[in-house]
């Protein structure tokens, strides 16, 4: 393709301290709270009552809606309670708690399914109840829901360009052959003529790995990322790998993509070996204050304390519990919330390393300009958001920014640019309503 | 059952930030501008330490002072008035009297800093307009240029022949008079403003702000490669012009202020060039001998009409839809 030019980003410490770490499975809890909105879409229902038992892999919450997933019990044991409650997004959901009886036994319904068209192919992947792994949470059957033939790109998110997380590396390495065969099954089906696996330059033994399982398939190729964030960002990995622009309003479809995270991939992958569904999810938990960091396989609902507790606890009270990565994460306020199917990361930082930074005046050093990967101009949206300029701020074309932090990251003014932004892109989408 | 803790600090993502912040940058200027006072005060004496002081000292507390007065935040701690008052100092004759040097601190940062709303709202840089102020309002004390037995042999046979006052390169050229070596000239034995004099002091300093990513090289290069490319086309000698006057310190640090110059390379590349053009206009047709901080200052005020034709094009498809 007839392009060059790279989007610009920003330099950041990889801390990828977990980097070469065994993925290390959790044993069930006691208890897991299964919240029905782990995804973008409408809620499940409970299709469970107090007191069923249920067994791990066993559909607990579904939904008719198109964009939906159905969530499953991670554990075997009884439904205890069906209750309202906070969940970790700070939304108020229903919440499925199930008494672990220990056994982790499998549901009869965990067997492989059958498929032979592409209607059943993409039932069956949104009978596994895969969303989107990499933080994003979109439904992957309703994402894979098109017409046959429409795509002309599968890309798997392989960047990882988030500091911390190394459990999308780690699955890569362990699981290289399932993660191909899931991405061959899906150009089989979605008829898709070419892929790309997009994986950062820091993880080279990952790419060494793929080329040799892929050597002679021309259809499927690896892409080496720059080691600049954010790689990972869909728009972003979309251009790197193939030059096409994905513009605000659309989705990758409309420039021929399809964009896959790597975990989702190999989810799904399982989910059509074996049957068993999203039951459990890889956690890196880091931060400059856990006992022993590591990769962590957690059954969804876990709470974020057990899931702490089994990496040793604490080495002091912390600060800042961020669900993600230190760019993109959402710092949560309680430790008590369980861990959904879109996390990757647990990180927890001192009350030193958490501190909020004393924002001083903009020094018009430009540093923001040149990290924007989107090419917008984040200190004069910073000025017209100040201003309550709405029209300057649509000119601005503030609708574009993706929210990927790397303004905020190097601002030396400590400006929080992007939280601002995400309040500017309600004050023009309200605008535009009127 | 796991230890809990429901009273974590949330706060919006990004939860890490990048080491530099204000005040680590301007320490870097402050560093980078070592060199060129070391050669200062090795070339006029003691006298170049105690008036950058000055300058610092009462920057910093004419700072201080008018925000208590206004009741806005305590900021010398960002150092950017430490700054201002080293630069401002660096642009003075060596043997101004301080109470002078204090005037032209107080119109610095009172007039053009803080009235304009403080650090990042004013639309000059607050040194030059200290600097041209002294320079139109006490004319003679800031052309009163001292001789050192340092200098260069041209600048001594010149001060026998009119004992007075020395003359600058630029002033002795002017005068078809012989002018130093360029070696002498990038060493920086001659006189002239105190920290202007050392071209190989200053350029250290703009290499070291270039490595530690504090400016970038797109002012400090197209104005030096302007008045080169001006020099040649006047029929110049471009090394002489590159290290006479304000040229070095201009283009290093004085142009490359963040506040007063445009925000994107498109746009400091034209700034860089600007101010090149302005400085060789002024040396060659000007009655003033030289033109560096006249030209900084009207692209200051060309800056926001720069920034608003070379705002960078977001990254989206031409027709606004997807491309393939």
């Amino acid at each position: 393709m007839g392009f060059s030019k790279h989007l610009n980003g920003v330099h950041v410490n990889h801390s990828k301290n977990t980097a070469g770490l065994p993925i290390i499975p959790m044993p069930a809890p006691e208890k897991v709270y299964i919240p029905m909105s782990q995804h973008i879409g409408a809620p499940c229902t409970p299709v469970v009552k107090v007191g069923d038992a249920v067994k791990t892999g066993q559909i607990i919450g579904d939904s008719d809606a198109r964009t939906s997933a159905p969530i499953h019990s991670s554990v075997s044991g009884t439904v205890e309670a069906i209750t309202q409650g906070m969940t970790q997004a700070g939304k108020i959901d229903t919440i499925v708690v199930i008494k672990s009886d220990g056994k982790r036994e499998l549901a009869d319904t965990v067997v492989p399914p059958e498929i032979n068209s592409f209607e059943e192919f993409v039932a069956a992947v949104r009978a596994s109840g895969v969303v989107g792994l990499g933080g994003a949470g979109f439904p992957m059957g309703t994402k894979f829901n098109i017409k046959p033939g429409t795509v002309e790109y599968l890309i798997i998110n392989g960047a990882e360009c988030e500091p911390y997380i190394t459990v999308d590396h780690a699955a890569m390495l362990e699981f290289t052959r399932d993660i191909i065969d899931g991405i061959r099954a899906t150009m089989k089906w979605l008829q898709i003529p070419k892929c790309y696996i997009g994986i950062e330059g820091n993880k080279p033994d990952a790419i060494a790995k793929f080329n040799e399982l892929l050597k002679g398939d021309e259809s499927i190729k690896v892409h080496e990322l720059r080691q600049i964030y954010p790689q990972g960002a869909e728009r972003v990995i979309i251009y790197e790998t193939t030059g096409r622009i994905v513009s605000y309003g659309m989705i990758p479809w409309n420039a021929g993509c399809i964009v896959a995270n790597v975990t989702s991939m190999l989810k799904m992958s399982h989910y059509l070996k074996t049957g068993l569904p999203l039951v459990s999810k890889y956690i890196t938990v880091d931060g400059d204050i856990v006992v022993h960091p590591q990769n962590v396989l957690v059954p969804i609902g876990t709470p974020i304390a057990d899931v702490i507790d089994f990496c040793g606890g604490l080495k002091e009270e912390p600060g800042k519990i961020i669900l993600g990565g230190p760019m993109m994460g959402r710092a949560t306020p309680s430790d008590e919330y369980s861990v959904c199917k879109s996390n990757s990361a647990i990180l927890c930082f001192s009350k030193a390393f958490s501190n909020q930074r004393k924002e001083t005046a903009c020094i018009n050093c430009g540093r923001c300009v040149a990290a924007c990967p989107m090419s917008l101009m984040p200190a004069r949206i910073s000025r017209a958001f100040k201003d309550k300029d709405v029209e300057a701020l649509k000119e601005l074309d503030v609708l574009y920014c993706m929210d990927c932090g790397s303004c905020a990251y190097v601002c030396p003014a400590r400006k929080p640019l992007n939280f601002e932004f995400r309040q500017a892109k309600a004050m023009v989408m309200e605008a535009s309503k009127k | 059952m796991a230890e809990r803790h429901t009273n974590l600090i949330v706060a919006s993502a990004p939860h890490v930030v990048s080491p530099a912040n204000t005040a680590s940058i301007m320490r870097d200027v402050l560093i980078a501008l070592i060199p060129a006072l070391a050669v200062s005060v090795y070339v006029f004496g003691i006298r170049a330490l105690m008036l950058s002081v000055c300058c610092v000292v009462f920057c910093v507390f004419f700072e201080w002072l008018s925000r208590r007065i206004m009741k806005r935040s305590n900021t010398i701690g960002d150092l950017s008035a430490a700054v201002t008052g080293l630069i401002l100092a660096f642009n003075l004759p060596v043997r101004l009297p301080f109470w002078m040097a204090a005037v032209g601190c107080l119109i610095a940062i009172v007039v053009v800093k803080q009235l304009f709303g403080g650090l990042g709202q004013n639309f000059a840089n607050p040194a030059i307009v200290g600097r041209i102020t002294l320079f139109i309002g006490f004319a003679s004390p800031m052309a009163n240029w001292t001789i050192t037995s340092r200098m260069s042999q041209a600048i001594l046979s010149a001060a026998e022949v009119d004992a007075t006052t020395g003359a600058t390169p630029l002033a002795l050229s002017a005068a078809g008079l012989p002018v130093p070596t360029n070696m002498e000239m990038f060493l920086g034995l001659i006189n002239g403003s105190m920290g202007e004099i050392s071209a190989a002091a200053l350029l250290l300093g703009g290499i070291y702000l270039i490595v530690r990513k504090v400016i970038s090289p797109a002012i400090p290069v197209s104005f030096l490669a302007t008045v080169a490319v001006l020099s040649l086309v006047f029929g110049l000698d471009p090394i002489f012009q590159l290290c006479a006057g304000g040229v070095m310190l201009g283009a290093i640090f004085m142009a490359t202020d963040y506040v007063t110059s445009p925000i994107t390379t498109t746009g400091r590349i034209i700034f860089g060039i600007g101010c090149g053009v302005f400085t060789m206009l002024i040396r060659v047709y000007a009655s003033y001998p030289e033109g560096v901080s006249f030209a900084i200052l009207l692209m200051n005020i060309l800056t926001p009409h720069i920034d608003r034709l070379t705002r960078h094009k977001t990254f989206k498809p031409a027709e606004g839809g997807a491309s393939k």
